[in-house]
């Protein structure tokens, strides 16, 4: 079992994985990495691994569940059971369901499900390895599947969570910041339209404290924008055959 | 799996009209977008529950059961007690909520309820142990609604608040590794309370407590839980559509001057 650490910021101002509290963890995306998924993307976030794989639009199961005037969006977000320090139990936790929930909702706004009418646009989302702020990355992945997949969207949707550790204002909180910080706030937004489509907050914030954290999750997304950006280019190159070999990591700070 | 939910039964029409009163700040029972509908709280419903509450928001009805029982507390904190919240979305109470396991709405107020109640510590769960590691209370709330008329969790959190307020422990020591009860009762280690204020966007007005008409029409919903200390304890974004940024501080100011109003309501209900 895993101790609670006696401090989560030293005396120099470094996070226990050494991170500064505006820094985030480094990101790695790969778009199009599963054959069988119309669209699939990976994501690596410090510890964190996510893979997600979108099908559709495709024809609907159960009949009764079409939408006449758009795609019906389903989205499963699961954490396999090697995922955690202690085996998670492979039953769908009441946890998994709302964050599958809140997934779904935060993808909605930027696909246009009315170009689909009667169909079914399947997400799915495996949390493989988890450190702390899987919705966040799972939904950076899964638009990336979503666009993979050809699929119509208004915008790509960026998430990051911040929050507070030790009475700072930290980006990007890892498994222990999560578990024994005084704040979480996922965000998720379509940074070019600047629209939120995913808040949440547990903890305890001052109005200023939320205000100052807030505005930093909108910095994180809209940096994590560009490396998604980057990251489709690359798979466009792939599928031209116009892969430039020299193109730059996508290790980020 | 989550999926997209079936369009809302109110006709067209009357959507219409409500988008079109909340364009000029006004609302189909004449609240003006910062109003709640009248709030009712009555404690000691269920003589049976260790605290109980009904609660009545406009039409939303909510019963909440506080049961207290002996058990093993988590691993990872041996010296507290635990917390539990569920909701039980019942079938008397919306011809659309259907009978089974808890579906992913139930699960959401369910935990919504819980982080609003957890995360501002409004119980002391330290109090709750008996013997370390082996012996503690856990607190059961149970959220019953009874008639759906939109905004359950805030009338679910209210009912809890007032419950856990009013919440009785039975008194009692170890002796000889055997529980004693002394047969007296003592209140819960309430620290803290916590109070959500929720507000629907319909076009572009944010309204507070939302009945159901309005959370048919709305495209997004957000709740914020105020604690004591003006601080924001939690939230949660739902529903397919987005926000402004200036929107969601909007709604935190006014969420944390709104929050002092009801909390003094559930204070006098509960004492």
């Amino acid at each position: 079992m895993q101790k609670a650490p006696e401090r989560l910021i030293d005396e120099n101002g470094f996070r226990l994985d050494g991170r500064r509290p505006e820094e985030f963890r480094p990101i790695k995306l790969q778009v199009g990495i599963l054959d069988n998924p119309d669209g699939s993307a990976f994501i690596e976030q410090g510890k964190n691994k996510i893979i997600v794989g979108v099908y559709g639009p495709r024809e609907i199961h159960p009949k009764h569940m079409v939408l006449p005037d758009r795609a019906v969006i389903r989205c499963r977000y699961r954490m396999a059971p090697f995922s955690t320090e202690e085996r998670k139990n492979p039953a769908p936790s009441r946890r998994e369901i709302e964050i599958s929930k809140v997934i779904r909702e935060a993808l909605e706004p930027a696909v246009m499900p009315e170009y689909y009418p009667r169909t079914v646009i399947d997400i799915f989302v495996e949390a493989l390895q988890c450190d702390g702020g899987t919705r966040c990355a799972g939904i950076v992945a899964a638009s990336l599947a979503l666009a993979d997949a050809g699929i119509s969207m208004r915008e790509l949707v960026s998430a990051c969570s911040v929050g507070k550790v030790e009475g700072q204002i930290v980006a990007d909180l890892f498994d222990l910041e999560d578990k024994y910080g005084e704040a979480d706030m996922p965000v998720a937004i379509m940074p070019n339209l600047n629209k939120v489509t995913l808040i949440q907050m547990d903890g305890k914030l001052s109005r200023d404290e939320f205000e100052r954290a807030f505005e930093m999750a909108l910095d994180g997304c809209r940096k994590i924008r560009n490396l998604q950006a980057e990251a489709l280019k690359r798979r466009c190159e792939v599928l031209t055959g116009t892969e430039m070999p020299e193109k730059g990591s996508l290790e980020a700070h | 799996m989550s999926m997209t939910p079936q369009a809302a039964p109110t006709a067209k029409i009357e959507q219409e009209w409500i988008r079109d009163l909340a364009s000029k700040n006004r609302r189909i029972d004449g609240r003006a977008p910062s109003d709640y509908r009248e709030i009712t709280i009555e404690t000691g419903t269920i003589e049976k529950a260790n605290g109980s509450a009904r609660v009545t928001l406009g039409k939303t009805k909510i019963l909440v059961g506080v049961k207290l029982e002996l058990g093993a507390p988590f691993p990872d904190t041996p010296n507290e007690g635990v917390l539990t919240v569920n909701a039980e979305l019942t079938p008397i109470a919306h011809s659309s909520f259907e009978l089974g396991p808890p579906g992913e709405n139930a699960i959401e107020l369910a935990r919504v309820v819980d982080r609003n109640l957890r995360e501002s510590k409004a119980i002391d769960l330290k109090e709750l142990c008996i013997e370390p590691g082996k012996r503690v209370f856990i607190v059961f709330v149970d959220v019953y609604v009874l008639d759906h008329d939109g905004n359950l969790v805030d009338a679910s959190t209210y009912g809890a608040l007032a419950a856990l307020l009013k919440c009785r422990m039975p008194e009692c020591e170890i002796r000889d590794g055997e529980i004693v009860y002394s047969g007296s009762f003592r209140p819960l280690p309430m620290r803290n309370y916590p109070v959500p204020v929720t507000f629907a966007k319909i076009g572009r007005t944010l309204i507070v407590d939302p009945c159901l008409k309005e959370e048919e029409v709305m495209s997004t919903r957000l709740t914020i839980g105020v604690d004591k200390e003006d601080c924001v304890c939690a939230m949660q974004k739902g529903g397919m559509g987005t926000l402004e940024v200036h929107e969601v501080t909007a709604a935190v100011e006014a969420a944390i001057l709104k929050s002092g109003e009801i909390r003094k309501l559930i204070m006098e209900a509960a004492c």
